[in-house]
């Protein structure tokens, strides 16, 4: 089984998925993820979706799952980069990650995070 | 096929093989058409009958007879009358012959030249079944451009029916522009829109979520009054998607939320609206 890695940028956190996603990678993913927040205090998590071509409602739960967990943990996660095909899948399949903040690339996913910084103070 | 019937066929076969010259020229003079037009579909025919009556080379020549006529601006009609002048033609030849083979073999010659006949409006309808499809490609592609209004806005004008498949197109488009652009905030306006029906704004709702799910922003300005109505009697839930009257109040509502100073801007309003009624 293959591991996403997990990059640290400053106290942001850069997760890239490059690879296709089966169901234990995306719960080993979840997991790693949520120790890494914790053990290098991050603020901010950034998932890059830009290769991922196939959606299913799966994986469409674990982006707000991770949403939702690293918000606990006091990190905003931004979802960048998804394709067009991709978002129409995930809204056909009923799923609009209420709760997710989304941006179009990986640049203005970091511009939005500490947008969201400044904001908090 | 009986025997009798066989002498028939070969009765008028002969015939028409040895009148050939003068038949051709009957029936071009009958059909109006020229005679040279006439002399490839005669000769495919013959050979046809002469052999196992085997129509597939007549009905390739009859097929681009009747496209290059339609092209030409004639009617089905009137090509059909071409196809079936030749009876006329033949048959003064079989009267001048006078044997009863001569006329039983006419009736089976008649029986063929009404398939040849249909075969051409045929060949026409699905011509022009073509042009439509094309056309509403094309027409589909044409209708649906995407355009720039700002360093990071764009705007999708929509002008005329919305269907389906049109939307479809739109919102893929759309999409992709996005993407290609990196621009955050999307305008889509359909003020050139007479109708909208349940299924079209379901597929602008989803237009604007996917868009959302991708880190941009839709606005949908221009809903006519007589929309504005049948979307709300028809029950459609726009909840939280932003909607603006016009085109310039949602390009300035872009414009602010991207973080762009305007000045003066409060006039914009009213002078738009007084121009709309």
């Amino acid at each position: 089984m293959e591991r996403v890695p997990i990059l640290k940028l400053g106290d942001i956190l850069i997760v890239s998925i490059q690879i296709d996603l089966d169901d234990q990678s995306v719960l080993t993913l979840q997991e790693d993820l949520a120790d890494t927040v914790v053990s290098r205090g991050a603020r901010g998590v950034i998932i890059d979706i830009t290769a991922v071509e196939i959606v299913d409602s799966f994986i469409g739960r674990m982006l707000s799952t991770i949403a939702a967990m690293t918000r606990m943990l006091d990190a905003e996660t931004v979802v960048v980069g998804m394709r067009p095909a991709v978002a129409i899948t995930l809204v056909e399949l009923g799923l609009s990650l209420g709760g997710v903040r989304t941006a179009l690339n990986l640049e203005k996913g970091v511009v939005m995070l500490e947008h969201a910084r400044s904001a908090e103070g | 096929m009986t025997v009798p019937a066989d002498a028939a066929r070969r009765r008028i076969v002969e015939i028409f093989i040895s009148e050939e010259g003068p038949l051709l020229r009957r029936w071009s003079q009958i059909s109006g058409a020229p005679i040279d037009e006439l002399r490839d579909l005669h000769q495919a025919l013959r050979t046809a009958l002469a052999g196992d009556a085997d129509l597939a080379d007549v009905r390739g020549l009859l097929g681009e007879l009747s496209r290059a006529r339609a092209r030409q601006g004639y009617t089905p009609s009137d090509t059909a009358r071409v196809v079936f002048s030749l009876k006329e033609a033949v048959y003064e030849q079989v009267e001048a012959d006078g044997q009863g083979d001569a006329l039983r073999g006419f009736a089976w010659l008649s029986r063929l030249i009404d398939d040849l006949g249909l075969f051409t409006f045929e060949t026409y309808s699905a011509a022009r079944e073509k042009i439509i499809i094309d056309q509403a490609e094309q027409l589909l592609e044409l209708s649906t451009p995407v355009v720039k209004l700002w360093e990071g806005i764009v705007a999708v004008p929509l002008v005329g029916t919305l269907d389906s498949a049109r939307t479809q197109v739109v919102m893929e488009k759309l999409l992709q522009t996005l993407v290609d652009t990196g621009s955050e905030h999307a305008v889509i306006d359909i003020t050139g829109v007479p109708a909208v029906d349940t299924e079209v704004a379901q597929h602008l709702l989803k237009t604007v979520v996917a868009a959302r799910l991708m880190g941009a922003e839709c606005v949908i300005s221009g809903i006519r009054p007589q929309i504005a109505h049948t979307i709300v009697t028809l029950g459609i839930e726009f909840g939280d998607i932003v909607t603006k009257a016009s085109l310039a109040d949602a390009l300035a509502y872009a414009l602010s939320r991207s973080g762009v100073q305007l000045k003066g801007a409060a006039t914009t309003r009213v002078a738009v609206r007084a121009e709309r009624d």
